[in-house]
């Protein structure tokens, strides 16, 4: 039997075709071990806690109040926006939550297997692919939720209900293609996952993602050309049945993020050692 | 001859001593790295060599042991040879399925329980479910915690970590090894099990083994490298020279009084009919007679004669002989107010190496002291034959049936 030849040295292989065949051929040979570390982390998150799976929409549900109050008392005016305002909020603070738990991804897996990267040589995109499953999970625990909101307020079953989970899904594709090319920054200096949280709170309110966006003025061009509008809208559109009017936009970067998404792969393969060099040096 | 599995050509490896300029560097490392980086790569400044030039062949069924102080460069070198860093300069060729024992139970998770991880750790080691399911009865017996296979990871004790841990690691079958320390802990049962297990599969596999334990080292490698600030220092296939060497480092010629009442005090001490003396170490010949040469003061007026105890340690600070003490027979005499004696021990029978002496001097009626000197002298054995063990003992060998 032939043995498999592996070679170290100074030179980065840079032909992306052959690296992209290394990266998918590993993301294939660790299902295994994605799935479990998946499976490790939701376990042992689960098993120390009583509430357990309710705290995965605490976070959206209690923005989504504090908008529903806000609104519901005159506080804050909030234009039409064609669906009971329950609805709209909280798929809204929920498809966030969704976008920025993927962006954080890639970060936070990286992150807490430091210790096993600088001693066990394992597939790395086994971490991203297991942060993608335990979005996944999450994901569709607060989808159940969101369903139960839409029926509750009479918005109903739509055809269109169907495709929301792909919707879904092209938010954590563009989340971590986000959130790849910014782990390997982000694990030298502490400062870009600061920096990445405090952006986060502000890119909200430049997203439709609590109320719509406006008729006119500076907002509505700041909001019509954030990336993150057409997801939101999209899904949000494809869960209650109205016609999707962002689509284009949406198509547009989810193609995009797919290419993009391969080559942050590829940047993720090539950083790891040089990250695992400065951090356990 | 097998064949070769590992092969490392002119390997070098630089470090930098300053974290902010090692985060900046590691910024532009990553800017590089997308470009490919094919430039010579020189010290900048803040940095050093962490591993130099080091080059070795690896065959099928060797064991090569990798010694020195800390911070030598062991752990990198074996960082690179396990492709979780990449090299500054040099190339490393592995053949075959590359296995590390650098830390035993990677990807356990506290809350969940002994069975849970060992599915975990096993993961992260490249088993696939099945070959875990099949193997899982086995890896619970070998690690001898059945009993408490369904407790939480958190409650095992440290040993019961590391046992489950070698347990999976060692279903591994790999081409080539690396261990890095992780036998020094767990206890001697465990010990003698890890080595059995190492015995089991080194016919099969190239293991490189970094160790501060030279009997380990001696009992398993047959090639050595001995590296000091990331330079090879000795390389070949003389263990018992590179572990010699290993020790030199380490030789205090310090003198070290440990108790004195103020009763005696050593004035003189030395080895008699010593061959020759290198760097103040006289040296003797195997099965030449050890003769010491001692004289102390006695400063307070003694009822007897004090008993003298000499002790020898060897190289790694295991006691390895005690002189028989004197007795009355001895006849030793205090002459104005000084005592002078010879003590021999006829024809030498320890190995090659040195060795250090310390003296007792106690009292006849109690286990007390007067006195206590570690280290009054060093001596040195010569002989040709490169053996690990303390003693090479004289024998004869006969015809059972003449």
């Amino acid at each position: 039997m032939e043995l498999e030849t592996k070679v170290y040295q100074k030179e980065n292989n840079l032909r992306i075709g052959k690296l992209l065949k290394e990266s998918l051929a590993d993301i294939a040979r660790s299902r295994f071990l994605s799935f479990q570390l998946a499976k490790r982390d939701i376990q042992a998150q689960y098993r120390q806690s009583y509430l357990g799976i309710i705290w995965a929409f605490v976070t959206p549900l209690a923005t989504a109040f504090v908008w529903i109050f806000l609104n519901n008392s005159g506080t804050v005016r909030v234009t039409d926006t064609g669906i009971p305002y329950p609805v709209y909020a909280f798929s809204g603070t929920l498809l966030w939550s969704i976008i920025t738990e993927s962006i954080n991804s890639p970060m936070t897996s990286t992150n807490s297997a430091k210790s096993i990267l600088s001693k066990i040589n394992f597939p790395k995109e086994a971490l991203v692919v297991s942060g993608v499953y335990k979005l996944l999970f999450n994901s569709s625990i607060k989808v159940l939720l969101l369903l139960v909101f839409i029926f509750f307020f009479g918005v109903g079953f739509h055809w269109s209900l169907l495709l929301f989970p792909l919707a879904i899904l092209g938010g954590v594709l563009f989340g971590t293609t986000l959130g790849l090319f910014i782990t390997p920054l982000g694990m030298l200096y502490k400062d870009i996952g600061r920096l990445i949280g405090f952006g986060l709170g502000f890119l909200m309110y430049v997203t439709p993602v609590v109320y719509g966006i406006p008729k006119s003025g500076i907002m509505k061009t700041v909001m019509e050309l954030n990336p993150f509008t057409p997801i939101i809208l999209t899904a949000r559109d494809l869960a209650v049945g109205m016609p999707p009017a962002h689509l284009t936009y949406f198509l547009i970067v989810i193609a995009c993020c797919i290419p993009l998404f391969f080559i942050a792969l590829l940047f993720y393969r090539i950083s790891i050692p040089i990250l695992v060099e400065r951090m356990s040096a | 001859m097998s064949e070769v599995l590992v092969s490392v050509e002119n390997l070098s490896k630089k470090f930098c001593k300053d974290l902010k300029t090692s985060l900046w560097y590691g910024v532009k490392d990553l800017a590089s790295g997308l470009s490919g980086n094919r430039n010579e790569r020189e010290l900048r400044p803040k940095e050093f060599w962490a591993v130099k030039d080091i080059s070795f062949e690896l065959r099928r069924g060797e064991c090569l042991g990798l010694i020195g102080h800390n911070g030598a460069g062991k752990s990198t070198l074996l960082k690179i040879l396990n492709g979780l860093i990449n090299p500054d300069a040099g190339k490393v060729t592995i053949k075959g399925r590359v296995g590390a024992l650098i830390e035993l139970g990677a990807g356990f998770n506290p809350i969940l329980s002994g069975r849970e991880n060992i599915y975990n750790n096993g993961a992260i080691l490249g088993f696939t479910r099945k070959e875990i399911d099949q193997k899982v009865e086995e890896i619970i017996d070998f690690a001898e915690i059945r009993e408490f296979i369904d407790m939480p990871v958190q409650n095992y004790s440290s040993g019961m970590k590391v046992r489950l841990g070698f347990a999976v690691a060692a279903q591994m079958e790999p081409d080539v090894l690396i261990i890095d320390e992780v036998l020094a802990v767990g206890d001697m049962g465990f010990v003698i099990k890890c080595f059995k297990q190492i015995d089991a599969i080194l016919p099969k596999t190239a293991i490189v083994f970094v160790s501060h334990s030279m009997p380990m080292v001696s009992r398993i490698c047959n090639q050595i490298i001995l590296m000091e600030n990331g330079i090879s220092k000795f390389q070949g296939n003389d263990v018992a020279k590179g572990i010699d060497l290993y020790y030199e480092r380490f030789v205090d010629n310090k003198f070290n009084l440990v108790y004195n009442d103020n009763t005696i005090e050593l004035e003189e001490v030395n080895l008699l009919e010593s061959q020759n003396i290198i760097d103040g170490v006289p040296q003797l010949k195997w099965l030449d007679d050890l003769k010491f040469h001692f004289r102390f003061k006695i400063k307070k007026a003694l009822k007897a004669i004090p008993i003298f105890t000499v002790i020898i340690f060897d190289k790694e600070q295991r006691p390895v002989a005690y002189l028989n003490c004197n007795d009355e027979s001895a006849g030793l005499k205090i002459i104005d107010s000084t005592i002078e004696f010879i003590v021999t021990h006829k024809s030498l029978q320890l190995s090659k190496g040195v060795y250090t002496v310390h003296i007792v001097a106690g009292k006849t009626s109690t286990q007390d002291y007067y006195l206590r000197i570690n280290g009054v002298l060093f001596f040195q054995v010569i002989d040709d034959r490169d053996i690990f063990p303390p003693f090479l003992l004289t024998t004869e060998f006969q015809n059972f049936k003449n």
